[in-house]
């Protein structure tokens, strides 16, 4: 359960968050999309405190927070609770995909490495890289590598997982494979927020699809609805384009 | 020209040896020293931490500025006037003493270029998963900044021993002070200074070729 209220990021002069609102609710999946530039990669950033935000209250499980007034403690634990994948996947070159997946848990979990790496072992199952366990990133196709960061995320069992454009950087023969992992996750009803161009994973992966724009919600609604009948102007004229094959 | 007399600095070899174990002594202790310092201020350089940053720049900047005869000359002669505890400073400690600051002024710039140049999403990942600065810093940022710096701190180190040669104007009878000696009672300036020479560069070629062999097992893991 998260719940995002007034959240505002300001850098320098720009309003780039103005005042989102946001539930999500436990096993939901949610897309996120919108033009470049328009917040959506700030908005992650801010629930995992990699940005800190400049007002607003968060609400990630049992963790409350008016952001103004979070401590250390209050970001850390904001941190274990979302789990972060990213666009170029930054994995930690030094370690092994096991590594990896097994270092939130060692690190920040403090279980023993023999249980944390029997744990990724099963990640690792899971995500179809057992024989890539030994492998360092650098040894790893793309898609290999963002499975493997996908595969850290789901290693922290956190509330939500946070996606910002995960296929993003993939070389086209590489986005189905993440794709379908993260299909498997949203069937296994694994909480996600994810940020996408991928109309077509939006639409039949959604619970709700989040149109945004300037910093703001613009419109929102369950894919069907947002795709096929969008309310706003704005949402209309993002969707013409996107699906026209153009850069939004 | 006369010619060179070979028995004589064939005899000398091991004479000198006797005082190479001070020499490579002073050195890896000041080269340890030197690393845990240059450590703490790279990441304090790093980290921008208030105030202790603006020390280190002029630490750094001191360190760098000065000849190491002057600082190793102003530990020696100079401290002890100023600290009464240290009335008599001995000169290994003073000697180790200037190596250590003055090469880890050099050394934190380069590991501090070697923490940054570490890609910037791999410390957002760690901070994302819930890791503190410090475990960032020596589970994910340090081991690779090590394999990045390790080539260029080699380097230091092989100044460092031939530095240690200063540390006969401090009285010490290391291996250049006890070439110095040997000189003086035999006159044969140049064969004793040429068979010393000949030692010092054999150590640091075994030491090159120690560091490229290093090299090769530390960027094992970065090979496709
Ligand atoms: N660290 C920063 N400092 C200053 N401005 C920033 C910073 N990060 C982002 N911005 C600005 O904030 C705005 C929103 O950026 P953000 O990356 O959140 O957009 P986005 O919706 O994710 O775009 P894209 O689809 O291109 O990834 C942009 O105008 C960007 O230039
Ligand atoms: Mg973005």
């Amino acid at each position: 359960m998260i719940k995002i209220a007034n959240l505002v990021k300001r850098f320098g002069d720009a309003t780039v968050l103005d005042g989102i609102d946001l539930d999500i609710a436990q096993g939901e999946i949610i897309v996120v999309i919108g033009p470049s530039g328009t917040g959506k990669s700030t908005l992650l950033r801010c629930l995992n405190f990699l940005e800190r935000p400049d007002a607003g209250h968060l609400v990630i499980g049992d963790l409350s927070v008016d952001v103004t007034r979070a401590s250390r403690a209050d970001i850390l634990a904001a941190r274990r609770r979302t789990a972060f994948v990213f666009q170029n996947y930054a994995l930690f070159a030094n370690k092994t995909a096991l590594e990896n997946i097994a270092e939130g848990l060692i690190v920040v979990n403090r279980w023993p490495k023999a249980r944390a790496h029997a744990r990724a072992r099963e990640i690792l199952e899971r995500i179809g890289l057992a024989d890539k366990a030994d492998a360092y990133p650098a040894s790893l196709s793309g898609g290999q590598q963002q499975r493997v960061g996908i595969g850290r995320a789901m290693a922290a069992q956190a509330e939500v997982i946070l996606f910002d454009e995960p296929t993003s950087s993939l070389d086209p023969e590489w986005v189905e494979e993440v794709l379908g992992l993260m299909k498997q996750l949203a069937r296994e009803r694994q909480t996600m927020l994810v940020v996408t161009h991928e109309m077509g994973f939006a639409r039949d992966v959604a619970d709700r699809v989040v149109f945004m724009e300037g910093g703001r919600i613009v419109e929102q609604g369950p894919p069907s609805q947002l795709f096929n009948a969008p309310r706003d102007p704005r949402t209309r004229d993002f969707l013409r384009k996107i699906l026209a094959g153009q850069p939004a | 020209m006369r010619v060179l007399d070979f028995d004589y600095m064939l005899g000398l070899v091991p004479v000198l040896l006797r005082y190479l174990p001070l020499t490579l002594q002073m050195a890896a202790a000041g080269m340890a020293l030197a690393l845990i310092l240059s450590c703490g201020l790279a990441v304090i350089r790093v980290l921008k931490i208030p105030g202790l940053n603006a020390a280190t720049l002029l630490f750094i900047s001191f360190f760098r500025g000065t000849p190491l005869l002057v600082q190793l000359f102003l530990f020696y002669y100079g401290l002890p006037q100023l600290l009464a505890f240290l009335t008599q400073i001995n000169g290994i400690t003073a000697t180790i003493m200037g190596l250590t600051l003055h090469f880890s002024a050099y050394m934190a710039e380069s590991i501090r270029a070697a923490i940054v140049g570490v890609d910037r999403s791999q410390t957002e990942a760690a901070l994302s998963i819930g890791m503190t600065n410090g475990q960032l810093m020596r589970r994910i940022v340090l081991p690779q900044a090590t394999r990045v710096a390790v080539p260029t701190l080699m380097n230091y180190f092989i100044d460092m021993i031939k530095a240690t040669s200063l540390a006969f104007t401090l009285g010490v009878t290391e291996l250049m002070g006890a070439t110095q000696k040997e000189a003086a009672g035999s006159f044969l300036y140049f064969e004793a200074f040429i068979t010393v020479a000949i030692l010092y560069w054999i150590i640091v070629e075994l030491l090159a070729w120690f560091q490229r062999w290093l090299e090769l097992r530390l960027n094992r893991a970065y090979r496709r």
